[in-house]
């Protein structure tokens, strides 16, 4: 059966999306991509060390495989993330944008209003752009409003490997959004990716969790299946949760 | 003369051309994005940017792609 994610006119196969931050090494990274079966990997804007160039990230990088999702990653406001977006545009690789404004290191939330205002002028610029947001579904149907073709809520804090706050938020965002809800942020083991997909989020993006664990390549592997999983339970239908017991042998017949 | 590069210094010969900047800083023209003055050049039409000659006190940013999350 068919199931493709489909952003901004774009098919998926796969709804794990993968960062390409922290790895020990390029080896690993790659491995790790390889393993999720990821599609869509994540990379930053960062001067060149003219010192010390080293290699490109791009020689570990199949762009016939994989879609580069550029972000904004270091901006503290809009004007700082647009100006990363249209670097990241002119090395002609991608038109996608993760935009990011995040002004305060110490938790990495996004300031939304620098959000909402960047998103506006780079859809007007022709970008397709997917905010990383808060868990707040005002902002996020501001978000797309203003032309975003995704909406990013974190689960918890970047890198910080949590899981979920306060699912019944991200479900509301899902309720209500009109694009594809992807959690980004926060996720720290398969359970979290698999409770993510069954609310209903259209996919997740997991960095952190993967390039940190002790084997990376096999956590973005177990990631990948509890995406799968929780895709096809969201797909299949949860039963209700009930305050009492309902029995699962007949309560007819019984031997007395 | 001086121009700053990714916000360092840099003494260059008068003269020196974009082009010739990146084979000065040995710079792969193919994975860096280069904003001159704060002018982003595409990467598509770099070609046509190569022979502009810089200036006393211009300003460089060379960045690339890196791992990010």
């Amino acid at each position: 059966m068919s199931d493709k994610l489909i952003i901004a006119g774009r098919e998926f196969t796969n709804r794990l999306m993968v960062g390409t931050g922290k790895y020990a090494t390029m080896d690993l990274m790659k491995e790790s991509l390889e393993a999720a079966e990821a599609e869509i990997v994540t990379v930053a804007v960062r001067r060149m060390n003219l010192d010390e160039l080293g290699e490109s990230l791009l020689e570990y990088i199949d762009l016939d495989r994989y879609t580069l999702l550029p972000n904004t990653a270091g901006a503290a406001t809009a004007e700082e993330a647009i100006r990363l977006a249209r670097l990241a545009r002119a090395a002609g690789l991608s038109d996608l944008i993760k935009l990011e404004v995040i002004p305060d290191p110490a938790t990495l939330l996004p300031d939304v209003v620098g959000t909402l205002e960047a998103t506006r002028i780079l859809v007007k610029e022709g970008f397709t752009v997917l905010p990383y947001t808060t868990d707040d579904p005002i902002i996020a149907a501001k978000l797309e409003d203003a032309g975003a073709v995704t909406v990013m809520p974190l689960a918890s804090y970047i890198g910080s490997g949590r899981g979920f706050g306060d699912p019944a938020r991200i479900s509301l965002i899902i309720e209500r959004a009109g694009v594809p809800v992807v959690v980004d942020a926060g996720l720290g083991v398969p359970s979290d990716a698999a409770m993510a997909m069954e609310l209903g989020a259209s996919a997740v993006l997991i960095n952190t969790a993967i390039a940190r664990a002790k084997n990376p390549p096999l956590m973005a592997e177990s990631m990948k299946l509890g995406v799968r999983a929780g895709r096809m339970a969201f797909k299949a239908g949860r039963i209700p949760k009930l305050e009492r017991a309902s029995a699962s042998s007949p309560t007819e017949g019984v031997v007395k | 003369m001086h121009i700053i590069v990714n916000g360092q210094d840099k003494e260059v010969p008068a003269g020196t051309t974009l082009g010739g900047l990146m084979e000065l800083l040995k710079v792969d023209s193919r994975r860096v994005v280069v904003e001159y003055n704060r002018e982003i050049i595409n990467r598509s039409s770099w070609k046509e940017h190569i022979s502009r000659e810089l200036q006393e006190g211009d300003t460089l940013e060379l960045v690339q792609l890196v791992g990010g999350g």
